[in-house]
């Protein structure tokens, strides 16, 4: 009986936290799939997206089935990288004169930052298709108007992230550095900047995720280019070829070890400093 | 108050490096912080800014710093004006009252970091000099975040001592830390300041830490000074009130002032006549407030003889006793239904008088003091 | 609040360098952004008869509104209906997590908040795809659910609006996580300690302190999760049929496959001006209207 109570507290202190674990690994589901169907060997039929036979082959070549595939993914990781960039430079220094800086103009630039990321994708990317269009460029879709998209959706999301860092920043700090003879220069580079870094890295991961994973916008205005999300659409019509999953598991793993890495060298560090 | 300090106290020397703020003022949109603040803290003292809190302390030590720029008025520096000066071009240095460390460097890097932008390429001696001084040294590679209160208020002191600045400007530096450690560093910094030579400007809520430390010390409210003087002279001759309340505790009994009668000025209170030395009566007409301090009131049985007897009211009764060791604390209520305060040693010539025991009071004259009526009378009890 | 910049520069250049740094940026997002909706309303209103081929008018056409609505209203409608669903889904879904990571989770916070985003690793589309292998006609959980006959012999999961909500669900989840997270965890946990006092049930003291304290992460996950749902035809065309067409899915042909600039306009138009009128009037009556 004792036991029963207990175990029904039990149950009831651990409840929510059950249920918010069942909610994590459901959203996990579908990343295990794509990661056991990296070793399906789909050879026998192409058609059919189902776990056939377990094989290396995908990993081994990658480039083997689909011609398109790698170059699509080095496309994107291109294009990523170039719009990450410059969306986190531009992002960087318009979220300093946001928090930093009183001007004219300034309500109406807040709104125009937070309004991309509260406008669905498919009009912000007919927009900017009607645009290229009617300026003349309708022939010319491509890398540089995919590139011109994607600083534009990743923008707003450097801002809002290095503006919240900075804001928190306790202005003291800046000003115990000037007390203690640092001129503005100094006091930015040696206290201000290194302060605000973790959140301009953070926000550079975002936007690189952000532009490597975009399809909607994309495909509205690559013209003959193709990127991996497109490369995966597209191929979704034909038959999806195994190796895709190998990229995805690959961009996976990736990411989680650079995150890992990064937790694990802090406490680390915190460790040896505490010890 | 000891000649050297009688002669420090007086206005700026040629070639000293006194700190002069003159008609200084700070508004901000609806609120004046500092009002029309004249200071003059000669070079090498020991000065002690004491305030309740929002008073204005904090505002005054970033104006000059140079953090706040004044909305009116000048402050020097010797014969320099430093009122519009960068912070970093001043020769003064700020122990913040939140410390204000730089969190992504390590002990040692905090507090080398004036002495770096400011050029000087060998630092790691007078760090570690430093870091032994604060008693840090085996916390040198430590980044604030993991160190205690206690911990980063002694960085925070060591990272603006080591660069010799002339003024050194402490927000409430020991506010964070044990009575222990608190009084250690009392101690430190008094040596520190005597050996360097530096001028310290103090804020502090304590006025116990203010009264033993400083040379001068001077009483804020309200964005102005109340009173200014050696620690002694502000407690035992207030200006003000505010002053005889915010410093130690004050009996203030109503009176009626009679006029001054030779180098006494003479006031009537509850029927019988006081008299107050003219140096320390702050108003000589109308009514006035008389005061006198707990400890130097006198208390014996109604009817009984007093010891050394000054000014005498009768007709009291006792409604409170509380014994703390060395003092016995009585609260007397008198016949105008006013309690006072009386602190009585426990030299043991007496057993303590209990509760409702009727008594008399007395006071000698020259430790009275007498201030404005138009004052609020309870103005700086700090209300807990 | 003194910044560094009123003591440090005089005041003529720091108002300059305010300019000067958001320029670039406000810039990209004027020509960029504002502008192209300018050019979508202009496109909007073509005459109809152009083509890629022959070029465009811009006759002020707008009878390409009435035509578009009219032709297009079960895409839009269901559009609505489908984020609608899914939002309030990840509603319920989100909101348990993102309770059990800001009060249930202890020393875990920081690991359950890395895999809430970790999802977002790997790429949306092979996320979805996925989806269509759990719920195809012969996988495991359309099996189950025919054992259990929930499901008819023949019935099916997959090309119905229940795997594009599915798909959707999943798909914006930690959209809604975030916001709400980042609302719960600035509650002070005494609050609720002291609600339990108060309240009878610990459920009357969620609904009086807890839901009420976290509306403004409602409101914020809701609308950042209902936006992009709506506007979404990936899941309708890789998880659904035809019959599960959203409007994305038309505006997306129309503008690719069939050149119909001016109805693809007008439709991504009417979209936005719905998506921004449901925004106003449910921050108007779930009352934040700090957002921005
Ligand atoms: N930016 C500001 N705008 C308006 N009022 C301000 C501003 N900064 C400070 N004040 C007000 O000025 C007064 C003086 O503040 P200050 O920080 O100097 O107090 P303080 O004496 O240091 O108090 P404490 O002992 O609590 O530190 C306070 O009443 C404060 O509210
Ligand atoms: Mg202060």
């Amino acid at each position: 009986m004792n036991t029963l109570t207990r175990a029904k507290r039990w149950i009831g202190k651990h409840l929510i936290l059950g249920l918010g674990i069942l909610v994590l690994i459901y959203t996990f589901v579908p990343i295990a799939i794509v990661v056991l169907m990296s070793f399906n060997d789909s050879s026998k039929s192409r058609n059919v997206y189902k776990f056939q036979q377990f094989t290396f082959d995908n990993w081994l070549h990658p480039g083997r089935w689909a011609d398109g595939m790698l170059d699509s993914v080095m496309l994107s990781i291109y294009i990523a990288l170039c719009a990450t960039v410059i969306a986190t430079i531009l992002g960087t220094l318009a979220a300093f004169a946001m928090v930093r800086h009183r001007f004219v103009g300034r309500k109406a630039a807040n709104i125009i930052i937070f309004l991309p990321m509260a406008s669905p994708e498919i009009v912000m990317g007919s927009s900017l298709l009607a645009l290229f269009v009617a300026a003349g460029f309708g022939g010319q879709l491509g890398f540089w108007t995919i590139l011109i998209a994607h600083v534009m959706f990743c923008l707003s999301f450097v801002v809002v992230t290095v503006k919240a860092r900075l804001s928190g920043l306790d202005d003291n700090l800046e000003q115990a550095a000037m007390d203690l003879y640092a001129t503005e220069a100094q006091t930015f580079w040696r206290v201000t900047f290194p302060l605000v870094l973790p959140g301009i890295v953070g926000a550079a991961l975002l936007s690189f995720s952000l532009s490597f994973d975009d399809f909607i916008i994309t495909n509205l205005n690559s013209g003959q280019e193709v990127t991996f999300p497109m490369f995966v659409y597209g191929a979704n019509q034909r038959g999806v070829p195994m190796e895709v999953n190998v990229i995805g598991t690959a961009m996976f793993v990736i990411a989680i070890t650079i995150v890992l890495v990064g937790e694990l060298a802090r406490r680390r560090q915190e460790k040896a400093l505490a010890a | 108050m000891s000649p050297a300090a009688e002669a420090t106290t007086s206005t700026a020397r040629a070639g000293s490096r006194d700190l002069r703020l003159s008609q200084l003022t700070k508004e901000y949109a609806t609120f004046t912080a500092v009002k029309s603040l004249d200071l003059v803290v000669p070079q090498g003292q020991f000065f002690a800014l004491l305030g309740p809190s929002g008073c204005g302390k904090t505002t005054t030590l970033r104006m000059v710093a140079g953090l706040d720029t004044p909305t009116s008025g000048t402050i020097h520096l010797g014969e320099t004006e430093v009122t519009y000066e960068k912070p970093y071009k001043r020769p003064v240095n700020t122990v913040f009252q939140n410390y204000a460390l730089f969190p992504h460097l390590d002990i040692a890097d905090n507090v080398a970091f004036g002495l770096k932008r400011r050029g000087i390429k060998d630092v790691k001696k007078q760090v570690a000099d430093m870091l032994e001084l604060v008693e840090l040294t085996s916390q040198a590679h430590k980044k604030p975040p993991q160190m205690s209160g206690g911990q980063q208020q002694r960085v925070a002191l060591a990272r603006a001592l080591i660069n010799k600045p002339e003024v050194l400007l402490l927000d409430e530096p020991l506010g964070a830390l044990d009575l222990k450690l608190r009084r250690g560093m009392q101690l430190e910094l008094k040596r520190i300041q005597t050996e360097v030579g530096l001028t310290f400007v103090h804020v502090t809520h304590d006025q116990e830490e203010a009264m033993t430390m400083a040379d001068t010390v001077a009483v804020m409210n309200q964005g102005v000074i109340e009173q200014m003087g050696a620690p002694i002279e502000l407690y035992e001759n207030p200006r003000t009130t505010f002053v005889a309340n915010f410093l130690g505790q004050s009996n203030l009994i109503a009176g009626e002032i009679e006029g001054r009668d030779g180098d006494q000025v003479k006031v009537r209170v509850q029927g019988a006549l006081a008299s107050v030395p003219g140096d320390r009566a702050h108003s000589e007409s109308g009514k006035g407030w008389l005061g006198i301090r707990p400890e130097k009131v006198l208390i014996a049985e109604a009817g009984q003889p007093i010891d050394a007897p000054g000014d005498v009211i009768t007709g009291g009764y006792v409604t409170d006793v509380s014994f703390v060791g060395v003092s016995t604390q009585y609260t007397v209520r008198m016949p105008w239904d006013q309690e006072l305060m009386v602190f009585e040693q426990n030299t043991g010539a007496r057993a303590m008088l209990p509760v409702g025991t009727k008594v008399d009071i007395s006071w000698r004259p020259e430790y009275a003091f007498l201030l404005d009526a138009s004052q609020d009378a309870k103005a700086g009890i700090e209300e807990d | 609040m003194a910044t560094l910049d009123d003591v440090a520069a005089p005041k003529a250049k720091r108002k300059l360098t305010g300019y000067w740094l958001i320029l670039p940026g406000a810039l990209w997002l004027a020509v960029f952004f504002v502008i192209p909706f300018y050019s979508l309303i202009s496109t909007s209103l073509f005459d109809p008869k152009g083509s890629v081929l022959t070029g465009y008018d811009m006759t002020w056409h707008f009878s390409n509104y009435v035509d578009a609505i009219d032709q297009y209203k079960g895409q839009i409608w269901r559009s609505l209906w489908y984020a609608g669903v899914a939002t309030a889904l990840c509603l319920v879904i989100g909101y348990v997590l993102a309770y059990a990571i800001a009060f249930k989770a202890g020393r875990w916070k920081n690991l359950m908040l890395v895999l809430v985003i970790a999802p977002f690793f790997t790429s949306f589309l092979l996320r979805t795809l996925s989806w269509k292998l759990i719920l195809a006609d012969d996988g495991f959980v359309v099996d189950a659910l025919q054992t259990v006959h929930l499901l008819g012999d023949d019935g099916r999961l997959l090309a119905t609006p229940f795997a594009v909500i599915a798909g959707l669900t999943y798909n914006f989840l930690p959209f809604m996580v975030l916001p709400l997270y980042a609302s719960l965890e600035k509650i002070d946990i005494r609050l609720i300690e002291a609600s339990s006092d108060l309240y009878a049930s610990p459920l009357r003291g969620f609904l009086k302190v807890t839901l009420p304290l976290s509306m403004p992460g409602v409101v914020a996950g809701t609308l950042l999760t209902f936006i992009p749902a709506a506007g979404d035809y990936v899941n309708a065309q890789l998880l659904g049929s035809p019959n599960t067409r959203m409007v994305g899915n038309t505006i997306q042909s129309l503008f690719t496959t069939q050149g119909d600039y001016a109805a693809a306009g007008a439709l991504s138009v009417t979209l936005m001006i719905i998506i921004v009128g449901a925004v106003l009037m449910y921050v108007r009556t779930a009352g934040t209207e700090d957002l921005v």
